[in-house]
């Protein structure tokens, strides 16, 4: 029995199905609440305690899902290019924005942690959380966080962008397309692009520019601000 | 067969990516330099947009999906998480909400 529910097969249906459910309950109900990221991975949780099964023979079985992350993120290119010319034409702002984005980012998550007691692994390893998972972990093992709790946040920080970051932008009254894309691509990557996408190419478009930049600055970033910060805080 | 060379031609960048990444010690992933290598050989015509649309928009379409098994590994954290949970969850909200309104003004600024 056991053998048999820990197989590719298996783990591959209850994610597909799950996520396809979630996603109808999120339509039906139209509350970004019922996030199907946050219930599909509530779900899987759930059955691998019940059944006993550890994350690794979870992880290794859905590997087929898991490979095409890295695809996604190359498919970015293609909306990009779609809308290159009003890329060019506001490239100075664009730049300026991504920069202060991500070292605003990186300080605050950095400080703030700091100031209500974390550990510094647990600092260096949220320190990269806004950016896409592949980068991420290289810079959390780069500094010497934890990889595997860096990829834990920024899951957490894509789920929380995904939910609450479209009303927190009207709250504050960004609307269009180029802002809305680049603010919540660079703060929930994928992620909040994916949450976006609904709303048309534009959106998408700029979430992956905005997920795409804000990757590239805080890839370069990161490790000399980790430096300093470090060397003033401890 | 449209949809095997689709899928090639995003192999295939991804392999070009990760070597880029690897000989060049770049700070980026392979993934984000096969986007931009993507961006380029469309924009040089070196790529036809026919030639990778239909994979594209189905990759777009269920990027959120992909990070399931990532996000599933939440379950290997939950001492540090437990612990830890009221720095972490400050942090991510504050520094969150930071980022939007940053990146969410200076855009909005004068556009």
């Amino acid at each position: 029995m056991k053998e048999l529910i820990n197989s590719p097969l298996v783990h591959v249906c209850l994610t597909l199905i799950v996520f396809i459910l979630s996603k109808k309950l999120q339509q039906k109900y139209k509350t970004p609440l019922l996030n199907p990221i946050l219930i599909t991975i509530g779900v899987v949780i759930a059955f691998l305690l019940i059944t006993d099964t550890s994350y690794e023979d979870y992880e290794s079985n859905t590997q087929i899902i898991s490979f095409w992350l890295a695809p996604s993120v190359i498919a970015l290119g293609y909306a990009l290019y779609s809308f290159l010319e009003e890329i060019k034409a506001d490239f100075k702002k664009i730049i300026l924005s991504m920069l202060a984005g991500s070292l605003t980012g990186i300080l605050s998550v950095f400080t703030i942690a700091y100031l209500f007691g974390a550990s510094k692994a647990t600092m260096i390893s949220l320190a990269p959380k806004s950016v896409t998972t592949p980068i991420a972990i290289e810079v959390s093992n780069q500094m010497g966080g934890i990889p595997s709790l860096t990829v834990a946040f920024v899951i957490l920080v894509g789920v929380l962008g995904a939910i609450f970051g479209q009303a927190y932008l009207k709250l504050i009254g960004v609307n269009d397309s180029k802002s809305v894309g680049l603010s919540l691509g660079a703060t929930a990557h994928a992620l909040g692009t994916a949450s976006i996408s609904e709303k048309g190419p534009d959106f998408s478009a700029f979430g992956g520019l905005g997920m795409a930049l804000n990757g590239v600055i805080t890839a370069i970033l990161a490790p000399w601000v980790i430096k300093l910060l470090l060397l003033i805080l401890y | 067969m449209i949809l095997i060379k689709q899928i090639a031609i995003f192999l295939g960048l991804w392999f070009l990516g990760e070597s880029i990444s690897f000989y060049t010690h770049l700070p980026l992933s392979g993934s984000i330099i096969g986007m931009l290598l993507l961006v380029v050989g469309l924009e040089l015509k070196l790529i036809k947009t026919k030639d990778v649309k239909d994979v594209a928009n189905f990759l777009l379409n269920n990027m959120a999906m992909f990070f399931i098994p990532a996000g599933v590994g939440l379950m290997c954290h939950y001492r540090v998480l437990k612990q830890e949970w009221l720095p972490i969850s400050v942090a991510i909200v504050l520094s969150g909400l930071l980022i939007l309104t940053v990146v969410g003004l200076i855009m909005k600024k004068r556009s």
